[in-house]
């Protein structure tokens, strides 16, 4: 129902900057998440979002309306938050109702709209407990029912899975995907720093890092593209592998030098005057594999192999100190320590990133691979 | 968690048995102030409170029935009666006809007094004093006999030290002045304790270092200023000094720093998120203060209302600086201290206004205690 518009929004706290402009436009009834490594202000930004800290230059506006000075109640949002914060002494259903009863609404309506909410969320018959007589899941499906009662624009979730085990946060990550096919309309902002969490949920994730955007883009974009090292290596897990090279022969297909002497050709394109640059070259684990044929991507060593039954995590020494070549093989391939193993990839899952650690455009025919 | 107070069973023990021995220490002499005054006036005297469920045995003098009481009777002249007056339950061990030997004689016995003259005295108090001649002279023999009376409770005290002392006029004086004392700065200091701690506005925390730093100032410093600024009102306005506003307004003063100390310490310790979601759910900073952060800070309300409360009930300095020493000012304290001086032997009365002026504190303390246990906040938070 409400397009949000981020134009250069800045956050400090004296002299300590923790935004540094943020750019963003997020379209009605789209579920974005922000992610990032602890510290980027991924929370601080969705802070701003609610109204919760004050923004220090730039300019949020919410269905158009530039919202900025707007207190938090009236900017059409509602926000879960990670510890739940339910007020203690009130029951599951004064939780759910307290906004409403805050604005005077009507008693009928105000029942109505939290026996909905509990419906949907299968709290029907807890609505007279107090949250302490209540498990952490279920906590969770208090604050997210008592979001949903608020009938917001914009729903804020601030890492609301964190404090859940790893079977319910699963559960509970199903059933906000659930939630938001439910409600189609409705815009919510996601935060977290787990990214499976991103890449399950969004439609598009935003990946912060320092206080500023590293990339915008729907999670395969992400996963296949990354604009530069630093989203290479957050999304995917185990992280991209990245080893020096140079270009050999710059142009829509480029050569690269890998350490070694290895020569590569990597289907990129790179500017007529890039050779002879110090690049990184970048590759996936779970792209690379053991190499059939004579030819091969890298050769080395086997370090250390992780077992973890459906797959095998194999460390390959490959001549770079500290830095082992991590290769993703299925759990039943034959793999000795301190073997050789040969490993290929296809070229189009190959990445190289300029000495900014920007990556370099890819080439017209494989970007369909997107 | 199990294991927090010790971590053996030995260490656990320990905990458990210095637990009695404080709970014992405490409790022993409010128990013998309630026993006391429980008792009988007369058995305060004879022994200890711990002997107040066995018989209490004193040693008294009595005297005789004159001549005039004999009647002639088998030709000896003989005087009968019971030495205690009726109603007295009392039992007489021993008897004796002399001071230097009270107990000469065991209760029933006969004594030779001389000349043919007996005397038997049973243990109910009846007496038979025969003598073969008429007895003569106005006063009647000297008898010493060791009695014992069964325990009695009564409240008498109570009745007496109530009505007949002025302890329940000064009772109601304390509690008039206690119970505003208590109220008014937990009012005042909800709200600065909340404005202190969670709204944001310039000088916040120069205002937090001044109400710290004022809690070290001593009362004493303050008195006499307070005073010749309450005689300058009065004399101003033409209305007494001392009243009972007065005192509520000076404790409110002295009570307040260490109210919004603690209040806001403990405020500040509520998790954020629930003001913040407070916020969105449109609630203002007077609705989250009320429906929010009133009723979770009900426990340290509660522990600060019985400091307070038992701070102005047990004050005499205050109250004799601001309050008059007529009896319809004088509160407890300062009238246990006028009986102290005017009554200081009369244990009956000094145990029962005593217990009188405790027994307030220990319904305050026990009615509200159960707040002490923070357990509120539970199910708030992840962990909580």
């Amino acid at each position: 129902m409400a397009d949000l518009s981020l134009r250069q929004i800045k956050k400090s706290y004296g002299n300590l900057k923790i935004l540094h402009g943020i750019d963003l436009d997020i379209k009605s009834g789209e579920f974005i998440v922000f992610v990032g490594p602890s510290g980027c202000g991924k929370s601080t930004l969705l802070r701003t979002i609610a109204g919760l800290e004050e923004i220090t230059s730039g300019e949020l506006s919410i269905a158009g309306e530039v919202v900025n000075d707007v207190p938090p109640s009236k900017r059409g949002i509602a926000m879960v938050f990670q510890s739940y914060a339910l007020y203690p002494h009130m029951t599951v259903y004064d939780n759910m109702a307290f906004g409403m009863k805050i604005a005077r609404e009507e008693k009928s309506e105000i029942d109505r709209r939290v026996r909905q909410a509990a419906e949907i969320l299968q709290l029907t018959n807890y609505l007279d407990r107090l949250p302490k007589a209540m498990s952490g899941g279920q906590r969770q499906r208090v604050a997210i029912g008592r979001a949903i009662v608020r009938n917001p624009k914009v729903f804020l979730f601030d890492e609301p899975l964190s404090n859940l085990d790893a079977a319910l946060r699963v559960a509970t990550r199903i059933e906000i995907a659930k939630l938001k096919e439910s409600m189609p309309d409705t815009t919510m902002i996601y935060v977290t720093h787990d990214q499976v969490e991103a890449m399950t949920l969004a439609d598009r994730i935003v990946v912060l890092k320092d206080g500023r955007v590293e990339q915008v883009g729907s999670p395969m974009e992400l996963y296949h593209h990354p604009g530069n090292l630093f989203v290479a290596q957050f999304i995917g897990s185990p992280a991209m592998n990245i080893v020096p090279a140079t270009i050999d022969k710059a142009g829509d297909n480029t050569v690269i030098t890998q350490v070694g002497g290895r020569k590569t050709n990597v289907p990129v394109a790179t500017p007529a005057d890039a050779a002879g640059t110090r690049i990184s070259f970048g590759v996936r684990p779970e792209d690379l594999r053991v190499a059939s044929g004579e030819t091969a991507l890298f050769e080395g060593r086997v370090d250390y192999v992780e077992q973890l039954g459906e797959v095998q995590m194999v460390y390959l020494d490959i001549g770079i100190a500290d830095q082992p070549l991590v290769v993703k093989l299925p759990g039943n391939a034959d793999v000795k320590r301190n073997s050789t193993m040969k490993v290929d990839a296809d070229a189009d899952t190959l990445h190289i990133f300029d000495p900014e650690g920007r990556s370099y455009a890819r080439t017209q025919n494989t970007a369909k691979a997107a | 968690m199990a294991n927090s107070t010790g971590k053996s069973f030995l260490g656990r023990f320990g905990v458990h048995i210095a637990v009695l021995v404080f709970v014992t220490i405490w409790t022993i002499p409010t128990l013998g102030i309630l026993v006391s005054s429980l008792r009988d006036k007369d058995q305060i005297i004879a022994s200890g409170w711990w002997n107040a469920f066995s018989s209490s045995s004193q040693t008294e003098a009595g005297r005789l029935p004159p001549a005039s009481a004999q009647i002639e009777k088998d030709g000896k002249f003989v005087i009968e009666g019971n030495i205690f007056e009726e109603g007295q339950e009392r039992n007489i061990s021993a008897f004796g006809l002399r001071s230097a030997a009270p107990t000469e004689y065991e209760a029933g016995a006969v004594a030779d007094l001389g000349d043919g003259v007996s005397l038997q005295l049973d243990e109910d108090g009846s007496f038979v004093m025969s003598s073969p001649v008429a007895f003569e002279g106005e006063r009647g023999q000297r008898v010493y006999y060791e009695s014992s009376a069964p325990p009695r409770f009564t409240t008498e005290n109570y009745e007496t030290v109530l009505f007949s002392e002025g302890i329940g006029r000064s009772f109601m004086n304390s509690l008039t002045v206690t119970v505003p004392a208590t109220v008014i700065p937990i009012m005042i200091a909800a709200f600065a304790a909340y404005a202190l701690a969670w709204m944001r506005f310039p000088g916040r925390a120069l205002i937090i270092a001044v109400i710290i730093g004022l809690l070290v100032v001593p009362l004493q410093m303050a008195l006499i200023p307070l005073l010749q600024l309450y005689n300058g009102v009065a004399l101003f306005f033409g209305v007494p000094s001392k009243t009972y506003l007065g005192i509520w307004l000076a404790h409110t003063g002295f009570g307040l720093p260490f109210a919004i100390y603690l209040l806001r310490s403990y405020m500040a310790g509520l998790p954020r998120e629930l003001m913040e979601s407070a916020r969105i759910d449109g609630a203002s900073d007077f609705e989250i203060f009320i429906k929010i952060v009133l009723p979770l800070s009900f426990p340290v309300l509660a522990s600060f209302a019985i400091f307070q409360f038992l701070w102005v009930w047990n004050d005499l300095l205050v109250a004799i600086v601001f309050l008059g020493s007529g009896s319809d000012q004088l509160v407890l304290t300062g009238k246990l201290n006028a009986l102290l001086g005017s009554r200081g032997g009369d244990w009956e009365i000094l145990t029962t206004s005593a217990f009188i002026t405790i027994i307030v504190p220990l319904i305050v303390f026990f009615s509200l205690q159960r707040y002490f246990v923070r357990g509120l906040l539970a199910g708030s938070v992840k962990g909580g």
